[in-house]
């Protein structure tokens, strides 16, 4: 009827860029170990699938967090009937908790400061209405999350400006880079309201450093702006330097009663360190009270269901699991990472050296056949649709140099990450003529581990032991 | 900057919102100038206009250039707000009344709506150097201070209970559906229906935003149990978000831009200045129905609105109707939806049918017609404007399960909310848990007639009581509302007046109720009443509080 808003119609959510490409490639030929076996392997989705079988045996434990029970009686009533947008108390301590634990309990965090929202991706975009006007613009360092120029964008009309970072210094954040997007954005004619990082960095893997971090509150005290740290992956640090929050570095300098510290914010889900993302569990904290009370009330517009709430202050609550689980995920993580990274380093690829997350940084850059970005989107596309792997391109994530991949370990099996690494192997190593015979014998290796693979998927703790260790 | 509007209004209708103008402006002014007066001239050809219209211009021209060098100097310490300083400015020239024809020509400039600039403006004058949006501003005064607000916060300090506290505040403001048991499916039902679904690993990970298959299923069929089966409801058209107002906020996103507005008959639900207006700077023009017609709502005076925010160059998107009606209670019959219809057709505007309560209609007379039922038979052109927002919440009284529905015929429009939900999606553990409770059809028959007949007694109660107390209301056959006239009580027929009966009945009388400014009623002294919280036994108590507060006032009178 062409009566539709211009957001509904154009294309700034940015579906359409090869992230999702990628994805919807996958969902028409998914790789299966037995029934297709010459699909496409998603590794675009940074899924924690990991430690799924430590929730399951703690909810085999603990029935009545399910059932709306407690201490045998049933609360459905009350919980069906909540309303508050402020969330369930005993879900917000808990949430507090958790985060301080993920953080070394170096830090304390205060739950009347904490924002509930329908997953992180909602806690952004709330910030984004409450600290940008249309038109405004937050700096973010480059490469990031594709996801992003929508969350950020797409219904708030903010704008985002790159900060150059560069392979040069293992893409760290510097004073002039700061600078440098600053005024770029100033040519532009955009306010800059703040700096958005992810913390540790979505796609790179990596944490933030305290020299980096000790730079970014200089210059948001120096311009006057704030400062948002997306810190979803923080429990998937799985090996040193460990992870560093925004709010340590405040503590140590001392900065906590100075209008900086109103001016940082920090968002963070359960979706990715406990590997729940169907249960779209976030939150916003923040030390500018207006900015809570704000938020708050535009969190009615996607607000977490009383009984994921109280499921989850049931679950974090129990501190010898949440204990348990963080170590046990972790060393997982570090696990499966090795394997990625030993698997393309024999098929001569590298890696950004990396110490979080559920991805690698992978530098393809030697395998392109220019140094263009049209030649990372041909390799892409021959990796998507030959090599039949679903890997995001380092210009979705909008990285300035051409030939950087991000690769996610964690949603698959270890098996299928096999497969995966073989196929990637065959490829760099003589292109079509192995192949075939390569995915043959692969049938054949799948087909005598059926065994193994199903029990993997039941994903009981016990049976899977001796597969992690 | 300023000098340039009048013509870009012109040439180029309500895009000015993107249009930074600072610097050059006298440049560009020159070129847009000359640009639309040629058109003028050669196309019509005519002499006078050619001689005329330039002279004209010129005389505008000199007058904005002597007012913009004022401007100037002021605007050069708040450079940085380019785009709101340029565009409010002009509002703020409009009372000149030499100049009428221009005026005409400046309130067509809404790329900005009123409400949006008046929040440009507001972080300037909070003063610090680094601000939060302007959005937060006036998400933060608009809430507080409104008696909606108020009454609330008075309850949740101070909630009435029978025996644990008999002094509080009884909660007549927001619907909730307490005394229906839902407890029953859940004992029913063994612990398998959830935790069956959790212990499957594929719940914890990425699903659908817009909801799972089954529970679509499930909720389409509710729907049509809902509207006794006069329509059914296809489950491919559904978006599932969490909660109604996400529902609304989406569709306002999708179907209209920053500076449109939507026509909303009123009285209206308190809740929609928060859901359509908020985030989205979309405006809402409300179109005012009188008691004298029974708060039905006028073809003619609807007609009147759309073309008086046409003059003003406000875009109209849509028009959002209430059914069963919010706060009355009423129904709109066949013959009003075809004449809504008719409307939208003839505007070419969207319908939001905000179905709620659909399954809460317990009044004998009248019947609930989906605004479904009604495009089901029309042409596809006529359905793709029509959207439906449904709400499990309400008549389950699910509220804390956060999850409501887009039920829409528009293609475009369900796939853009389907991307929008992953701001708002629907936890997957909840959404087992809807599917194991509703999916049941002999369950859903049950607990909407179950509803229905509570309703229904509570319903009748209340009216009774009421008109003892010499206070009627309107027929309501829907919701949980009761749309009581107590404009025999207030003591100045204002809004002052209306506010100081609802202070009676807040502090004196301990009934938290929502009084009908709120709803954007624009006759004072009309409350509305939410009766779906009380138990038969609660009804006299609310009665002796009402009759305490009527006593007060006439003895006052």
């Amino acid at each position: 009827m062409g009566l539709l808003s211009k957001k509904a119609t154009c294309n700034t959510h940015g579906q359409d860029s090869s992230y999702f490409l990628g994805w919807e490639e996958y969902e028409k030929n998914p790789y299966d170990e037995i029934k297709n076996p010459d699909g496409i392997i998603q590794m675009g989705l940074a899924e924690n699938q990991l430690s799924f079988d430590l929730i399951e045996s703690w909810l085999a434990k603990n029935p009545d967090a399910a059932n709306f029970k407690r201490e045998g009686q049933s609360i459905f009533r009350e919980l069906a009937l909540f309303q508050d947008y402020h969330g369930l108390p005993s879900f917000k301590n808990a949430m507090a908790d958790f985060m301080s634990e993920n953080r070394g309990n170096r830090v304390s965090f205060n739950p009347d400061k904490l924002v509930l929202t329908a997953g992180a991706t909602s806690a952004n975009e709330t910030l984004m209405f409450c600290l940008a006007d249309r038109g405004d613009a937050f700096l973010l360092p480059t490469p990031y999350y594709p996801g992003f120029d929508r969350d950020l964008k797409w219904r708030t009309g903010a704008e985002i400006v790159p900060i150059q970072c560069t392979s040069a210094n293992g893409f760290r954040i510097t004073k002039s880079a700061l600078e440098e997007a600053y005024e770029q954005a100033q040519k532009l004619n955009l306010k800059v309201k703040g700096v958005l990082i992810t913390n540790p960095s979505n796609p790179l893997g990596t944490t933030t450093t305290r020299t980096e971090l000790n730079h970014l509150l200089d210059f948001i005290s120096r311009k006057k702006i704030h400062l948002i740290s997306d810190e979803i992956y923080s429990g998937t640090v799985f090996t040193s330097p460990g992870f560093i929050s925004v709010m340590e570095v405040l503590k140590d300098r001392k900065l906590e009663n100075t209008d900086v510290f109103d001016r940082v914010h920090i968002v963070y889900s359960l979706s990715k360190d406990l590997g729940l993302p169907g249960f779209r569990v976030g939150v916003i904290y923040s030390n500018d009270d207006f900015v809570v009370s704000a938020a708050t009330k535009m969190s009615s517009f996607g607000l977490i269901s009383s009984q994921t709430q109280y499921l989850l202050s049931t679950l974090l609550s129990d501190k010898n699991f949440t204990k348990n689980y963080l170590e046990e995920n972790q060393i997982r993580l570090k696990n499966r990472h090795k394997k990625l990274v030993s698997g393309l380093e024999a098929a001569g690829i590298e890696c950004l050296k990396s110490n979080a997350g559920l991805f690698c940084w992978v530098d393809m850059r030697h395998l392109l056949k220019s140094n263009t970005f049209e030649a990372e989107i041909e390799l892409w596309k021959k990796i998507v649709y030959e090599v039949k792997l679903n890997i995001s391109p380092g210009s979705s994530c909008h990285c300035n140099e051409p030939g950087w991949f991000r690769v996610c370990f964690a949603n698959m099996s270890e098996e299928t990450l096999k497969v995966a690494l073989d196929r990637l192997k065959g490829f760099v190593d003589g292109p079509s003529s192995t192949r075939r015979s390569q995915i043959e014998h692969q049938r054949l290796k799948n087909l005598r581990k059926m065994k193994v693979s199903n029990w993997v998927f039941r994903l009981s703790f016990h049976d899977r032991e001796p597969e992690e260790r | 900057m300023t000098r340039t509007e009048p013509n870009r209004s012109r040439s180029s209708n309500s895009d000015s919102d993107k249009n930074s103008g600072n610097g050059g402006g006298g440049r560009t002014t020159a070129m847009r100038v000359i640009v639309p007066l040629q058109g003028v001239v050669q196309g019509r050809g005519g002499l006078f206009l050619g001689s005329v219209i330039p002279c004209a211009f010129f005389y505008f021209l000199q007058f904005y250039l002597k007012r913009n060098r004022k401007n100037d100097e002021s605007d050069n310490s708040g450079e940085q707000n380019s785009s709101a300083s340029s565009s409010s400015s002009p509002n703020s020239g409009l009372p000149d009344p030499t100049r009428s024809q221009s005026a005409g020509h400046l309130t067509e400039l809404t790329g900005l709506p009123r409400s949006l600039s008046r929040i440009l403006l507001s972080p300037r004058n909070s003063g610090g150097a680094v601000s939060v949006s302007g959005r937060v501003n006036c998400v933060l005064k608009g809430g507080d201070s409104s008696p909606y607000y108020v009454g609330q916060k008075r309850v949740e300090e101070d909630p009435y209970d029978e025996l644990g506290n008999p002094d509080g505040v009884i909660q007549l403001g927001l619907a909730q559906n307490n005394k229906l048991s839902l407890d029953d499916w859940v004992l029913e039902n063994p612990k398998e229906a959830i935790s069956d679904g959790l212990s499957i690993s594929g719940i914890a990970s990425y699903e659908p935003s817009d909801g799972l298959l089954e529970l679509k299923m499930a909720v389409a069929g509710f729907m049509s149990e809902a509207t006794k089966n006069s329509v059914s409801f296809d489950p491919s058209q559904l978006v599932l978000t969490s909660g109604a107002s996400s529902a609304i906020e989406i569709l306002s996103f999708c179907l209209a831009d920053s500076g449109n507005a939507f026509l909303v008959p009123t009285p209206c639900s308190p809740g929609y200045d928060r859901d359509v207006k908020w985030r989205t700077g979309v405006d809402i023009i409300h179109v005012p129905c009188r008691s004298a017609d029974n708060f039905n709502m006028s073809m003619v005076v609807l007609d009147r609105a759309f073309y008086q925010a046409k003059k003003r160059g406000v875009r109209i998107r849509g028009i959002i109707i209430s059914n069963p009606s919010n706060p009355m209670g009423s129904l709109l019959s066949r013959e009003n939806l075809y004449a809504l219809l008719d409307f939208a057709r003839e505007r070419n505007i969207h319908i939001i049918s905000n179905e709620i309560f659909a399954g809460s209609v317990h009044g004998e007379e009248g019947e609930f017609v989906s605004m479904a039922e009604i495009v089901d038979t029309e042409e596809n052109i006529d359905r793709e404007r029509v959207h439906i927002v449904y709400d499990l919440s309400k008549d389950l009284s699910f509220p804390g399960l956060r999850s409501a529905a887009i039920y829409s015929f528009n293609e475009s429009v369900l796939s853009a909310s389907r991307k929008l939900t992953t701001l708002s999606p629907v936890s997957s553990p909840t959404q087992h848990l809807l599917i194991s409770a509703i999916s049941n059809p002999k369950n859903v028959q049950r607990l909407v007639k179950t509803n229905r007949q509570r309703l229904q007694s509570i319903y009748t109660e209340l009216v009774k009581g009421l008109k003892e107390l010499g206070i009627e209301c309107t027929r309501s056959n829907g919701g949980f509302y009761c749309w009581a006239d107590m404009r025999g009580l207030i003591s100045s027929y204002s809004e002052k007046g209306e506010i100081e009966l609802w202070n009676k009945l807040l502090n004196i009388g301990k009934i938290n109720v929502i009084p009908g400014s709120c709803c954007h009623c624009i006759e004072p002294g009309w409350f509305r009443i939410c009766f779906s919280n009380l138990s038969e036994r609660d009804v006299p108590v609310v009665m002796n509080r009402i009759r305490k507060v009527c006593e007060t006032c006439k003895s006052q009178n």
